[in-house]
């Protein structure tokens, strides 16, 4: 009979600070409200009724940087567009994570083209990427529970 | 961390042409909205000039999307090229395949099967359909209606539900080809349409009974945005948004393609121009589409849905293993293309948003040598300064969702 044993039989749960605070973390991450292109209709459908994101405690998209953990990068990203989307993670308080949801996002996709930026990882550290043209909600729920395994094993001071 | 991506700096040199002189004096304020903003339906970006909070000037930047689909159609076969023209405009996807099958079709004479003609007809009003929801969701969410939001898109999934059906793919199908289609559609399929003509008439009327008397969405949308019929032709403005200031313009009607003089529908028409006129066309519109689907379901022929031109359309997996010349065909097909005459071509269609065309130039190779799209949301976005002059930016926001833009289609 352990220190934690007698503890809990006082209703108090001992863990380590890690991982409360990963928990803590991945339990309201709130997404950054940013659709680009096609993706972004399938974010909002993973929002609205039938798949409903706000079982993971994300129903809250924030349309300003500085409120949000978590950027979806939901669609192609034009030359043009990109120093916008980096100026917006630069605005994300840490700890940010960035999932770059479709395959344009994640390698340029089908556009092999001047206008689009052959994946978002030349302008942001991309934590996870999902595949799909577009990839359906289910798979962006997917990638988000991947995305919570991996804030969850984060150590502290990997973070700062 | 130093990156190539540094948000180039405007000084106010750069952008006096815009904006008018109070501006420069320093009397009224400039403002940038976008691209990341939650009601520009995208990637829109607009230069505001404000008295308080009256706009004085708007300017759209346009261009945060730009994708090069029409150079990068110039790289690759006519039917492969078919997959770029998908991601045009997303929230219309059947519809652009459409166009460009149309086009394509009317440069290479071939004939397609009256049973594919109807289920095109079939897919591309559901598709109209999915699209006015998502209209509906996120403009009546811009205007504070959190709920019609949710119901929006509870229905949109029945109609993602049949595109996945026949093609396998919720949005990007490419289900339409140029000949006909891409396979029969399944067994299951009659059923399911009917459950969406079972269904929707009441869901529409649970929207309407959520807004159209609502007095705060009457007072966000009555008299806001107004535009005269002139003005609209003016611009080049199509669509719903026409329609919402009188003129009965409707591709499937003044040019019918596909089969659409067969069918018995209506073309909703208001005289206000405002935004509350548009939001009862598209309602209208919903409902017309269903009766639509309904007549081209009741009629729908028996028969082929491809044609049999093995040089333009590739053989049924079937006969591969079988017919060394289907091997031969197969195997050309997706190797060379076809050849397409020298010339060129223009083909609309009605796409949720208003005229959709494609201009296809060829050169007698199998692939294009220029292709244009006209697209209706850029069109329609150019009449938005002319709408908002005087208004309150709360009411800038309302009309951008009116007007239904989808930003993939306005950059291309």
């Amino acid at each position: 009979m352990g220190v934690e044993e007698k503890l809990a039989d006082m209703g108090v749960v001992t863990t380590t600070l890690e991982s409360a605070v990963g928990w803590g973390r991945t339990r309201a991450m709130w997404p950054m409200l940013f659709g680009l292109a096609c993706c972004a209709i399938e974010m909002m459908a993973a929002q609205a009724s039938d798949y409903d994101m706000s079982r993971f405690g994300m129903e809250l998209m924030r349309p300003s940087p500085r409120q949000s953990d978590l950027m979806i990068v939901a669609g192609r990203v034009s030359r043009k567009m990109a120093p916008v989307l980096r100026h917006l993670y630069d605005q994300m308080a840490e700890p940010k994570w960035v999932i770059a949801m479709g395959d344009c996002a994640s390698c340029g996709g089908v556009f092999n083209n001047y206008a689009v930026v052959q994946g978002v990882d030349e302008i942001v550290p991309v934590d996870i990427y999902i595949s799909g043209c577009p990839p359906r909600p289910e798979a962006l729920i997917g990638g988000v529970m991947a995305l919570h395994e991996k804030v969850e094993k984060l150590k502290i001071r990997d973070v700062l | 961390m130093a990156t190539p991506y540094a948000l180039p700096e405007v000084t106010l040199d750069q952008i006096k042409h815009l904006v008018s002189q109070r501006a420069l004096d320093g009397e009224t304020v400039l403002l940038n909205m976008g691209p990341q903003h939650p009601s520009t339906h995208g990637v829109l970006r607009l230069l505001l000039e404000l008295d308080g909070e009256t706009i004085i000037t708007c300017v759209p930047d346009v261009g945060f999307l730009h994708t090069g689909i029409e150079k990068n159609m110039e790289s690759k076969t006519y039917l492969k090229a078919e997959v770029m023209t998908d991601r045009l405009d997303y929230l219309n996807t059947v519809g652009n395949n459409f166009a460009y099958c149309l086009a394509v079709e009317k440069m290479i004479n071939v004939d397609v099967p009256p049973r594919a003609q109807a289920i095109r007809v079939i897919l591309a009003e559901l598709q109209r359909i999915a699209s006015h929801l998502i209209w509906l969701a996120t403009s009546s969410l811009d205007v504070a209606a959190m709920s019609v939001f949710l119901y929006a898109f509870r229905e949109r999934e029945i109609i993602l539900d049949i595109l996945e059906l026949v093609s396998g793919q919720r949005m990007m199908t490419t289900y339409i080809r140029p000949g006909g289609l891409w396979r029969d559609v399944p067994v299951e399929f009659d059923d399911a349409v009917r459950n969406v003509l079972n269904t929707f008439p009441k869901r529409i009327d649970e929207y309407e009974a959520l807004l159209t008397k609502n007095p705060l969405f009457l007072d966000r949308t009555l008299g806001i945005g107004k535009m005269t019929a002139e003005e609209a032709i003016q611009w080049g403005v199509t669509g719903s948004t026409l329609r919402g200031s009188g003129p009965d313009w409707d591709l499937r009607k003044k040019r019918p393609y596909s089969g659409y003089e067969q069918y018995d529908f209506e073309v909703p028409t208001e005289t206000e121009g405002d935004v509350y006129a548009r939001y009862l066309v598209r309602i209208k519109e919903m409902r017309e589409s269903l009766k639509i689907i309904e007549q081209a379901l009741n009629k729908l022929p028996l028969g082929p849905v491809r044609s049999n031109d093995r040089k333009i359309v590739p053989p049924p997996r079937s006969e591969i293993g079988t017919s060394m010349e289907s091997l031969i065909h197969h195997f050309k097909l997706w190797t060379d293309g076809f050849d397409v005459p020298k010339g060129s071509l223009y083909a609309a269609v009605e796409s949720p948003r208003g005229e959709l065309g494609v201009f296809i130039e060829s050169d007698g190779g199998p692939k294009p040598y220029r292709v244009h799209w006209r697209t209706p949301s850029y069109n329609n976005l150019e009449a938005l300064p002319d709408m908002t002059e005087g208004l309150l930016i709360a009411d800038l926001v309302a009309i951008i969702g009116s007007i239904d833009i989808v930003l993939g289609d306005v950059d291309r």
